[in-house]
């Protein structure tokens, strides 16, 4: 016996199915990222600077945080201080909680400095300084759920900026429970979901140009690889 | 570059808002290589980092550490927890509504607007109620009736006269020794509560709730934080507010370094000293917060790039090209 499967021939994106949602869905994703802009090989000549290079440390800096506070997590928050292997992978997390910031101020000085925001990156901007406030949370959750001298003391000292907000309302540094599902559910969700939303936008958007100097001449088009994209990358 | 001004429209082209766009060479660029390299030196670096330094771990004060290394000390708080003096007893939202206590600028103050929601009664929730759960205690709970049936006037001359002596106490044979006076129960209340503490079961009782399980630790945080004992051992470490401490941790480590600006506030006046102070602080790092996120909006900010010409030494190599002619 033969199963014959029946292969759409028309996309859905001209066919009757076009009003879809998710034909819809996929018809804007794909003009906003084409592949060639979502994954580039070639990138324009001007990015010939070390400074690019701690937008790509920073990710990959918050890979480590990640994966070591995944084992952490498996292991549950005692582990680190009864394991000599436990004590490492907390070692392991703080220093890349460390180079992350490191790194992260690097690149939003740098950014800052490149006036990255022009040709409509504002909110590329926008994103950068709020997932450095949301790490700045993340990272302080922190330190309040280390169980340990440096968790008492910073929470009982901060307890007091956080109630003159009000804050201290619904947010209590000292209770350990909530600054731990905090610090590993909450916060860095948000971090991990505002990188990738704000690596998307640079995505789309592509890397600013530099300003132009005065008498500046007029560029050719000879090598351009991305005509489709019609942005400023 | 092009001489077409990009994403202008209408407006008139704003080098601080505005870009050209760039019709220039493109080169071969492997962004998963570069991430994996970066991957793999960061990882390279952080191993380096904790196989040398490590990471801290410093012990945590309890109840029994600190009533056991300073028993005077503890007993001195106790009593500020009984008599409703402490710094917590008058602390005001979000644990008690002690009147005048919520910081403030001028008509502003959130946390007199969220009021009371982690209430806490120092005397009960911090002394007489853990010394209730002692069982067998016929001298403990002689000593509470008497107190808790006695006019808060009375209660008042009891501590104030216990006050003036405790500091002169020692502990010894199981309990703490005063001199001789008229402190009526509350000499046995502190001293029990004392030795209730050097065996570890006020840790446990200040924790104590309706379930089994429980992982908030406000109470005994409270608690300790009131007394000087944890001060002194955070002063050691370099970690009080005047030391620069809520960006820095135990030992000889960075800590939380990004948080410089915000304890910066707290060393200069009239933040220093103001009874508003972390309010004061707090304004002005949103304030602050607001401005950064803002920039590409605000005109004259957003110009300083532009006017401190730092881009000519970030893009150098690019400017080099242009004026040899190698590039676009």
């Amino acid at each position: 016996m033969t199963i014959e499967t029946v292969v759409p021939t028309t996309s859905a994106d001209a066919g009757p199915d076009a009003a879809q949602w998710t034909a819809r869905a996929r018809k804007v994703a794909v003009a906003a990222f084409p592949p060639e802009r979502l994954l580039p090989d070639r990138q324009p000549a001007y990015m010939a600077s070390w400074i690019y290079v701690f937008g790509v440390l920073t990710l990959v800096s918050l890979a480590w945080v990640t994966i070591t506070g995944c084992i952490l997590a498996l292991m549950g928050p005692t582990w680190w201080h009864v394991s000599k292997v436990g004590l490492f992978v907390n070692s392991l997390h703080l220093w890349s909680v460390e180079a992350f910031f490191f790194f992260m101020v690097i690149h939003l000085w740098g950014k800052f400095f490149m006036a990255a925001w022009r040709g409509n990156r504002r909110l590329t901007w926008v994103t950068g300084v709020v997932t450095f406030l949301t790490s700045v949370g993340a990272a302080f959750t922190g330190y309040l759920s280390q169980q340990n001298f440096d968790s008492q003391w910073i929470s009982t000292q901060a307890k007091d900026g956080i109630n003159a907000t009000g804050a201290g309302a619904v947010f209590n540094v000292l209770n350990f429970g909530q600054m731990l599902m905090w610090h590993i559910v909450l916060l860095p969700a948000g971090v991990v979901l505002l990188t990738g939303l704000h690596v998307l936008m640079v995505r789309h958007r592509g890397i600013v140009p530099p300003f132009a100097l005065a008498g500046e001449t007029p560029a050719s088009n000879e090598s351009a690889p991305q005509p489709a994209t019609g942005d400023a990358q | 570059m092009s001489a077409t001004p990009n994403q202008v429209g209408r407006r008139r082209f704003n080098p601080d808002r505005d870009v050209e766009e760039w019709h220039g060479s493109y080169v071969p660029y492997d962004l998963l290589k570069e991430a994996l390299v970066a991957f793999l030196a960061v990882g390279v670096l952080i191993i380096g980092l904790s196989v040398v330094f490590s990471s801290p771990d410093e012990q945590p004060v309890t109840l029994k550490s600190w009533s056991t290394s300073d028993p005077v000390g503890f007993a001195q708080t106790a009593i500020t927890e009984l008599d409703g003096t402490s710094a917590l007893a008058i602390y005001g939202p979000p644990y008690n509504s002690t009147p005048g206590a919520s910081q403030q600028i001028g008509f502003f103050s959130p946390e007199k607007w969220f009021g009371v929601h982690h209430p806490i009664d120092t005397a009960k929730d911090f002394v007489l109620g853990p010394l209730r759960m002692l069982s067998n205690q016929p001298v403990v709970a002689a000593a509470l009736n008497r107190y808790s049936s006695a006019s808060s006037t009375q209660q008042s001359v009891w501590t104030s006269a216990y006050e003036k002596v405790v500091t002169n106490a020692q502990f010894a044979h199981g309990a703490l020794q005063v001199t001789k006076g008229s402190y009526g129960p509350v000499a046995p209340l502190i001293s029990s509560l004392t030795s209730m503490a050097r065996i570890g079961a006020l840790d446990g009782a200040l924790l104590s709730s309706n379930q089994f399980y429980d992982t908030n630790y406000t109470k005994p945080l409270l608690f300790i934080a009131n007394g000087g004992y944890v001060a002194n051992l955070a002063g050691q470490q370099k970690l009080q507010g005047s030391q620069w401490g809520m960006m820095n941790e135990t030992g000889n480590y960075p800590g939380q370094a990004w948080l410089w600006l915000y304890t910066l506030w707290y060393q200069v006046s009239p933040m220093k000293t103001s009874t508003n102070g972390d309010l004061e602080v707090f304004s002005i790092m949103i304030g602050l917060t607001l401005v950064l996120a803002l920039v590409p909006f605000i005109p004259g900010l957003r110009s300083i790039p532009r006017w401190s010409r730092l881009y000519r030494l970030i893009w150098r190599v690019h400017y080099r090209d242009l004026k040899s002619g190698t590039s676009a």
